[in-house]
């Protein structure tokens, strides 16, 4: 059996990239993900056919995993939030010439500048495509450190696999956290799929170009349409989920990554109160996993969303259930995270107005302190 | 009959789209040429910019990524590193290497990366419909700056590959231009020296060429290859600017 090592989420996602076949890191420093690019130099200066490169600015360095990735190598970036902003302008060309690449983003708080805390404050950018352009990024959001490990190994085949970028969303304190995980075995990279799209040098066969300019509408629209089949097929393949004591529940919190951590200890809490809650966790935010939470939707008295910003996945939620049950908001912006007692208080409160309404009664749970944006 | 003029190899039956009189054409036939001679067609992988030449990868027979806007440098620098025997050549505007692209452009130069820039200054900005770019001219007209440069409106002209010579990592860098005979063998002769400076693995190598844009100049190609001799020079005189092969 495999054994378990003890290791930061960051160095695990570095360790789970080289063994994934990662060869090319370009990157550029920024709290709270510095141990990452750390992780990287250290293991591939070490390593004959590996390329670690600190740029000038994240755009340098998007741009220098486009030229990586163009010339057929496993290749990752990394960042925080700010930084991310800066490489939409390359993420945008990946999806345009369809080049495979993973970048992870360790969100903080935000805008601006904002803070180094743990934050979610990146949902809309990176799962509506980001930079400008018709295109959408593959978004895996790992919540604990063994997921950390086989989503980076997911995410390198998914990208190889659809030719697309693919994110890996986390955030600080996912990155800090030390928990056991089984790494994956390496691959061997002679065992990877060919890209026949690659450049190299046209040596015995005709030249390539690579290109994201379509004069021509008619053109420009084919790849846009090539596109759209491609989001389709990932739409209809990849989402996945977890499903957390759903069976007998009467509300369900909805929450991702580091807030579906503390999602689940509430979830507990509740459960011990008498509550018949459970949790649904996208482990896919883009393509969102909307099937199993519209199925459920018709069974559920309403799904608090919960999220580390004000509001960004509770739409999704929202077009997924299409009205069908209730779905109300509880979010804690700007780096500061909640205990899972205060998510429990809400999840009651919510419980006992749901309760109320049921037995035709007065609404007499207290709003204080819940710091909710809208229920519908 | 000894034939003397052939299309390269490294140039595709396509015919060019640049404008009567463009420096590109020109320069595109001598990097091909060059590519030709030093038996680099098969392990060449081309960059072009956006800018007037973001359509090179229809002219050069050879494998070509098109880069975002003055990114060329950071793309040639993740293929070389990747492809380190490989040839790796980026070819961009003024606009694309010394305004949005001046740091991408600069760094790699300062580290030495082994690719060879070609760098079309025509003191405009030509795809966009001419307006001011970082090498036009203290009192040239442009559309954005339709009084004229002026140092304290729009700024001084910048001599990027003056800047250049001072990073560590840069080898070879001469400024030539295209408005002779003579001036394009020159011309020749540096794009062949910047490529062998790479495939030597000497270091960073750069070859800026001054080219006429008649079309957004407002003149005759025969006035603007004037302009180039007689105004441009004297901003960006030809001379090898480093040679430290
Ligand atoms: C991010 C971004 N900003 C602006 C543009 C628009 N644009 C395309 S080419 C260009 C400048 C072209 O001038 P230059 O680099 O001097 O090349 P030339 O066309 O003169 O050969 C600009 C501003 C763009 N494509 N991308
Ligand atoms: S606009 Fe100027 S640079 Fe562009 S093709 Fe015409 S002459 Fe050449």
């Amino acid at each position: 059996m495999a054994k378990k090592v003890l290791m930061r989420g960051t160095h695990v996602l570095g360790e789970a990239a080289i063994r994934a076949g990662c060869r090319a890191y370009f990157g550029y420093p920024i709290t709270p993900q510095n141990e990452l690019p750390e992780y990287m130099a250290a293991a591939f200066v070490k390593m004959d056919d590996a390329v670690f490169l600190q740029a000038e600015s994240e755009l340098a360095s998007i741009n220098m995993v486009i030229g990586a990735s163009v010339a057929g190598a496993r290749v990752m970036t990394s960042s925080s939030s700010p930084g991310v902003s800066l490489k939409q302008e390359g993420i945008s060309y990946l999806a345009g010439m369809e080049l495979p690449a993973v970048v992870v983003n360790m969100m903080r708080g935000g805008p601006g500048l904002g803070n180094i805390a743990p934050s979610q404050s990146d949902y809309f950018q990176a799962t509506r495509g980001g930079g400008h352009g018709d295109y959408r990024t593959i978004v895996l959001a790992p919540a604990y450190g063994q997921e950390i490990a086989d989503m980076t190994v997911a995410a390198f085949d998914l990208a190889d696999h659809y030719r697309t970028p693919v994110m890996i969303l986390g955030d600080g304190m996912m990155g800090q956290m030390m928990e056991p995980v089984v790494l994956p075995e390496p691959v061997d990279l002679a065992s990877l799929p060919s890209k026949d799209w690659l450049l190299d040098g046209c040596a015995g066969r005709p030249s390539r170009i690579m290109r994201s300019l379509w004069l021509d509408p008619p053109l420009l629209e084919e790849l846009n349409w090539r596109l759209a089949r491609k989001y389709e097929a990932i739409t209809r393949e990849i989402p996945d989920q977890e499903m957390y004591l759903l069976d007998d529940a009467d509300l369900v919190v909805a929450a991702y990554g580091t807030a579906a951590r503390i999602a689940k200890g509430a979830v507990h809490r509740a459960r011990e109160m008498g509550i018949r809650v459970g949790l649904y966790r996208p482990k896919t935010l883009w393509p969102f996993p909307a099937e199993a939470l519209a199925q459920m939707s018709r069974s559920i008295g309403e799904i608090i969303v919960f999220e580390l910003n004000i509001g960004q996945m509770v739409e999704d939620v929202r077009l997924a259930v299409e009205g069908k049950c209730g779905v109300s908001f509880y979010g804690r912006p700007g780096g500061v995270v909640p205990t899972p007692e205060e998510l429990a208080r809400i999840i009651s409160s919510t419980y006992h107005k749901l309760e109320s309404r049921r037995h035709g009664g007065a609404d007499i749970s207290g709003e204080a302190g819940l710091r909710a944006v809208g229920s519908v | 009959m000894k034939k003397v003029f052939s299309r390269p190899r490294s140039l595709k039956e396509t015919p060019f789209h640049y404008c009567p009189g463009c420096g590109h054409s020109v320069i595109h036939r001598l990097v091909a040429e060059v590519i030709d001679e030093l038996g680099l067609r098969e392990r060449t992988v081309g960059v072009p910019p956006a800018g007037c030449a973001v359509l090179a990868y229809n002219y050069f027979d050879v494998d070509m990524v098109e880069a975002p806007h003055g990114r060329a440098a950071a793309v040639a620098t993740g293929i070389k590193r990747i492809l380190p025997d490989r040839v790796v050549f980026t070819y961009q505007g003024d606009g694309d290497i010394a305004a949005i692209g001046t740091a991408e452009t600069i760094h790699a130069a300062n580290r030495g990366e082994r690719v060879t820039c070609i760098f079309v200054n025509n003191a405009v900005y030509g795809m966009t419909g001419g307006q001011m770019a970082p090498t036009t001219l203290l009192g040239q007209v442009t559309t954005t700056s339709p009084q004229g440069r002026l140092a304290r409106r729009e700024g001084n002209p910048l001599d990027l590959s003056q800047m250049l010579a001072v990073a560590a990592g840069s080898v070879y860098i001469e400024r030539t231009s295209v408005t002779s005979p003579k001036n394009i063998l020159k011309t020749r002769k540096a794009i062949k020296k910047a490529f062998l400076t790479q495939l030597e693995d000497k270091g960073f190598s750069l070859v800026e060429i001054l080219s006429p844009c008649p079309t957004n100049w407002k003149m005759t190609p025969s006035e603007a290859i004037r302009w180039v001799d007689e105004s441009m020079t004297k901003f960006f005189p030809l001379k090898v600017i480093k040679d430290a092969v």
